[in-house]
Formats: C-alpha cells, sequence, structure tokens
C-alpha cells in the first residue's frame, strides 16, 4: 500500500521533442492518495492510457518520476512494483480453471499452498466466483473473465494500486451496471487504491472519489465529481461531463459585468476578469442552470423541444448562440420569443477555455 | 419457425458438384474399380473380389514399407514441431529484422520438390558434395547411397530442412496474434519465461499447431518426390516409403489391382489417423 506520486511526469513516444503537441501526455504533478479511488477521464487519444501504463510501468516516461510513497520506482517494471491491472478486454489464462488462474499469482511468488488456498477462496467469495471455481476460465462470460481479472490482482497483499484500462468495454450493458456497483462495494471493502481508465462519464463518476479529466495530452481538472460538475474548471470538462454538455458562448466583459449578444449576464468572476488580457472569453452555464423567464431576462426564440423521458431539452437561441436548458416535464414550452436567467452563482466567464479565477465565489 | 423450402438452390451447387466429381470421385471410383478385379493386359478385367485387399493386409513388404513410413513421418514430426515452435519464439516480433527473418524462412518452401531432392542428393555425396564430403573430413564414415543409417540421416535433415519453415510460419502466425495484454498481465502476476510459454503462448497457438501437425502429418505420410530423387528407396529397400513402394508395384510391376488396393489402403490410413490426431488435439475446444 501506498500512495502514488507523479512528480513533473511528461511523456513524449518520438524522440526529441520540441513543441508540446510532441507530448503525449503534458507536463503532469499529482498524487494519488492511498486507498483513494480515481478515474482517468477523457475521449479517445487523450493519454489516459498512456498515463496508466507509466504508473503500472509498462511504459517508461521520457521525463519526470513517478513515486510510490517515497521510493522512486520510474524504471521498475511491473512486477517490481507491486501493481495489479485489469485490461479492456479480459485476459485469462485459458486452460487454468478459475481457481488455478487466481491463485496463479501467488504461486508464482512462491507463497506456500495453505495460504494460496485461503486466499483464492477468500477472494473468490468477494467476487461471486465461489460456484465456478473449478469451472476452466475460458467458459465464463465476459464480466465472470473480468472478475477473474481483478481477483488476480485482489489476492495479493503486496499490491499497491489496481489499475483498470476501460475494463467495462465488452460486457454487455445490464452487466456494466452491476460490476460498477460491485467494484464500487469492493472498493469499500479493501481500501486498496483504485486508478479506473475510461471515456465515459457516468463510469467515471460513479466509481472515483475524484477524477482526473484530460484531454489531448493535458490534465484540465482534478476534482471531485460535484466539484465537476458544479464548477468545471475549463470549457472541456463543461462539455465533455454532463448531458447534455455546458452552454458555452461568446461574451464580452466591460468593466467586471459580463454582456451576451449585448445584454448584461449576472456572473460569478466576471468581476475578476482584467481587461487586455490574452484569449477569447466565453460564458459558461449548464443546461440545468439555465430557466426559462416569464419576466425579464436575456431575450431568446425557442428553437427546438426534444423530450428525454425525465425532462425536456429546450433548445433556444440568443442572436446566434444555441443555448440549451433543462425543463421538467409537464410544463408548457412557449414557442418563438422567450427569456432566459441563468443562475448566477452556476455562471462563470472562461478566458481562452479556462475558468478566469477569482470573483464572488472564489 | 417455418423454414422456407427452396430447392432452386441446389442448381447453384451443382457445378461444384460436376468439379468434384470429375477431379476426385470418377478417379477414386476408378481406383475402387480396379482395385477389384484382375487384368492380363488387353483392357480385359476379370472380377477378383477382397483378394488384393487381403493379399496388401497380409503382405510383408507392405507391412515393411508402412513401418518405414511410420518412423520417417514420427521423426520428422517429432523434430519439426519442436524445432519450428522454438525458432517461431527466436523471431523478433518488430523491426527491418522481421522481414528478412520471414523471406528466409519462406525460401525453402518455394522451391520445387524434386529440386530439393536432387540439391541434397549432390550436397551429400559423399566425393563431391559439401556436406557429405565435409562429414568424412572430420572422420564419419559417411556415404548414404551405400549405408542405410546414412540415407535415413540425409533424409530426415532434407526433410526438417525443406519443411520445418512451414510449422515456423504457422507459429509465428499464432505468436504474432496474442494481444500485448496477455503479457502485461503475465509480467503483473510475475510469471516466468516458462510459465508465458506454458500458460499463455503453447494455448493460443493450439490451433495453428494442430493445423500445422495435420498438414506436416498428411504430407509426410504421402512424400514420394525428394525421397525418390534423393535415394530411391535405397539402398536396397531400406528408405522404400508406401508412395516409392506403390509406384513400383503400380508402374514397375504393372500390377493395378494390388496397387489399386493398396492406394485404398493406404489412403484410409491416412484419413483415420487425421481424424485420431484431429480429435484428440481438438477435445478440450468444445467446453
Amino acid at each position: 500500500m501506498a500512495k502514488i506520486t507523479l512528480d513533473d511526469l511528461r511523456h513524449a513516444y518520438g524522440p526529441n521533442p520540441e513543441r508540446p503537441e510532441d507530448y503525449a501526455l503534458q507536463q503532469l504533478d499529482f498524487t494519488f492518495e492511498d486507498g483513494g479511488a480515481y478515474a482517468l477521464l477523457g475521449p479517445s487519444g487523450c493519454g489516459k492510457t498512456t498515463l496508466l501504463n507509466i504508473i503500472s510501468g509498462l511504459l517508461t516516461p521520457s521525463h519526470g518520476k513517478v513515486l510510490f510513497d517515497e521510493e522512486d520506482v520510474t524504471g521498475l517494471a511491473p512486477d517490481q512494483r507491486h501493481i495489479a491491472q485489469v485490461f479492456q478486454f479480459p485476459v485469462v489464462y485459458d486452460t487454468m480453471s478459475v481457481y488455478d488462474n487466481l491463485a496463479f499469482p501467488l504461486r508464482n511468488r512462491g507463497v506456500p499452498e495453505a495460504e494460496v488456498d485461503a486466499k483464492v477462496r477468500e477472494i473468490a467469495a468477494m467476487i461471486d466466483l465461489e460456484d465456478t471455481l473449478m469451472n476452466r476460465a475460458s467458459g465464463l462470460t465476459a464480466d465472470g473473465k473480468q472478475k477473474i481479472s481483478l481477483g488476480r490482482g485482489l489476492v495479493r497483499s503486496d499490491v499497491n494500486v489496481i489499475m483498470f484500462d476501460e475494463p467495462l468495454t465488452v460486457i454487455d450493458p445490464h452487466l456494466k451496471w452491476q460490476l460498477r456497483s460491485k467494484l464500487k462495494e469492493l472498493h469499500q471493502r479493501v481500501k486498496r487504491t483504485m486508478v479506473y481508465v475510461t471515456h465515459d462519464q457516468t463510469e467515471a463518476l460513479t466509481f472515483a472519489d475524484k477524477v482526473v479529466v484530460m484531454n489531448v495530452g493535458e490534465v484540465v481538472q482534478i476534482g471531485t465529481p460535484v466539484e465537476l460538475f458544479e464548477t468545471p474548471g475549463h470549457e472541456f470538462v463543461g462539455h465533455f461531463i454532463g448531458s447534455p454538455g455546458m452552454n458555452i458562448l461568446d461574451c464580452e466583459v466591460k468593466g467586471g459585468q459580463a454582456f451576451l449578444h449585448g445584454q448584461p449576464v449576472a456572473t460569478s468572476n466576471a468581476s475578476a476578469v482584467k481587461d487586455g488580457a490574452e484569449g477569447p472569453l466565453r460564458l459558461g452555464v449548464r443546461p440545468e442552470f439555465v430557466s426559462l423567464s416569464e419576466t425579464d431576462g436575456i431575450a431568446a426564440d425557442v428553437v427546438k423541444v426534444s423530450d428525454s423521458g425525465r425532462y425536456q431539452i429546450v433548445e433556444t437561441r440568443v442572436g446566434d448562440a444555441p443555448v440549451k436548458l433543462l425543463v421538467n416535464e409537464g410544463i408548457e414550452i412557449p414557442a418563438g420569443k422567450t427569456a432566459l436567467s441563468f443562475r448566477a452563482d452556476r455562471t462563470r466567464v472562461y478566458r481562452d477555455g479556462w475558468l478566469v479565477a477569482g470573483g464572488a465565489e472564489a | 419457425m417455418n423454414k422456407l423450402q427452396n430447392n432452386k438452390a441446389w442448381l447453384f451447387v451443382l457445378p461444384v458438384f460436376a468439379l468434384v466429381a470429375f477431379n476426385a470421385i470418377i478417379p477414386l471410383m476408378t481406383v475402387v474399380n480396379y482395385s477389384m478385379q484382375e487384368t492380363f493386359g488387353n483392357n480385359e478385367f476379370f472380377w477378383a473380389g477382397v483378394i488384393w485387399f487381403q493379399d496388401i493386409l497380409q503382405s510383408e513388404r507392405f507391412h515393411a514399407s508402412l513401418g518405414r513410413q511410420a518412423i520417417f513421418t514420427a521423426s520428422i514430426l517429432a523434430i519439426e514441431m519442436p524445432l519450428g515452435i522454438a525458432i517461431a519464439l527466436c523471431m523478433p516480433r518488430k523491426g527491418p529484422w522481421v522481414s528478412v527473418c520471414l523471406v528466409l524462412m519462406a525460401l525453402p518452401l518455394l522451391i520445387p520438390w524434386n529440386v530439393v531432392g536432387a540439391m541434397w542428393n549432390i550436397f551429400a555425396l559423399p566425393d563431391i558434395g559439401f556436406l557429405g564430403h565435409m562429414l568424412n573430413a572430420i572422420g564419419f564414415d559417411f556415404n548414404f547411397t551405400r549405408q542405410p543409417g546414412d540415407a535415413w540421416f540425409t533424409l530426415i535433415l532434407m526433410d526438417v530442412w525443406h519443411w520445418t519453415s512451414l510449422v515456423v510460419l504457422l507459429a509465428y502466425a499464432g505468436l504474432s496474434s496474442i494481444p500485448d495484454a496477455y503479457y502485461q498481465a503475465a509480467k503483473i502476476d510475475g510469471a516466468g519465461g516458462w510459465a508465458i510459454f506454458r500458460f499463455i503462448q503453447l494455448p493460443k497457438l493450439k490451433r495453428v499447431l494442430t493445423i500445422a501437425f495435420l498438414l506436416r502429418f498428411m504430407d509426410s505420410f504421402m512424400i514420394y518426390t525428394e525421397p525418390f530423387v534423393l535415394t530411391g528407396g535405397g539402398p536396397g529397400n531400406s528408405t522404400t516409403l508406401l508412395s516409392i513402394d506403390l509406384v513400383k508395384i503400380a508402374l514397375g510391376q504393372f500390377d493395378l489391382g494390388p496397387a489399386a488396393a493398396m492406394s485404398l489402403v493406404y489412403f484410409l490410413i491416412i484419413l483415420a489417423l487425421s481424424w485420431v490426431f484431429y480429435t484428440v488435439m481438438m477435445r478440450n475446444e468444445e467446453q
């Protein structure tokens, strides 16, 4: 058991990286606390698997260090780091029984057979594989095989961290939910550090205590699911997390007041915007925090209403900019002209993609 | 569910049936026909019943060639399978050397069989051949045209040289198709080289190795050209394998009936053994 520190970490696959684009993983300093549940979330090709492989030791970073507690493990192979990993596609040893699969990592480490037996049975009970323990592993379904992969990590007492590389990719939808809750439950039971890589926000937000959001090789925000939802640190986080994602609208800021299409908008941080700084200014507000207002507000046109089942998604236009909002079922949506109100404490100004720091809430 | 009956579909398979009938069934039936008749030339045939089959099954000559054939096939399989796997394991997985290795491996397979026989015949000649000369030079009394042991040594060496590549290429293709995750998982689980081979590579190679084994079994059991050119079945009858013996009976002695009966027995042996091997090797796949 150990905390994992990434110290000035960067990685480039090609030799002699010069520009930031040459790096598959941009500079990163972060500490995974011992026993935490973390998710690395981002679209395909964002560098999350690269980061995962660096932590597990399958890849040596081109710059920086990986520390397990205070020990520098940057140059160590996976088996010397005491980690476990569950891969995207189930990896089981086909010719062995489920029992032998679970016993394999222990036997390779020369653990006495009596101890192996006790441990294997304990873990099999934990991951609901007791009934199929003596079956051949190749005969199990995909979710059973993923459980075996996980079990091979759980049987070892020396494991510092268990890594998951999109483990639910090949699992049937109705089993995904089950396996996800199982995973969460297991984490609470064994208190091992777990790092879960995924491009699925639901998986990340339900599993993790802390989510690391990545985009094109860069960590854009690290936070709890609530923080990511309520205070996106970057436009990317805003529209990647949430369904539909955050509204991002070009805006102007004059004297600490934001204007959208010439109309003033109350925000939480416009007062912190400094004049003359580089980069375009944009306003971010989630559809959950936009509402229809009968009296005053920002003039808008209703374009389309679609029903998601739990609520109605209303698409409107403020000038040329599309603004989405969520309205509860059963409420009549006026056609044509209407007015919108944005919740001030959830409406923020972003400069060049990043949240402008300061303002009322800071 | 009601199955739609559409017998018109048979029309589409008809050309294939015709083709198969022409190139397989008709010649085979001719052989069946010969195997039950006696002929003295002039295209006159007399019914002989199963007499040729009785003769063949009791013939010491047939038993002897069958025994030699079994020893030959068993020997080359015992050498080529492990050797092929070992070479495939040693080959690089990526980089410029991959294509070099693949071309080198494929070369023996591209040489016509009678050329292989002729090459090895000259290569192993004790006076002028490189192999034969060197063996004698370092003190072995090597002469494959006179000594049965030396003939067998040359024959097996030639087959290993010619056909191990096939096992290598199949095994290499099988190895290349194993996803990296398996090796990574094995590394994480602390598995050593032997465990990786035993629990990952070998199980994943099982299907291609079954195919390699069957191909090598069938080909070597039917081998004719190379030993015919290399030793001609000699010295004496010491390297007379089944096919060489068959040709001697059919074309040397022109005993059509016995040769046809022998062909059928020969064919059934290969068919039966292939089926047995396949069933045994695939018995765990269904679970």
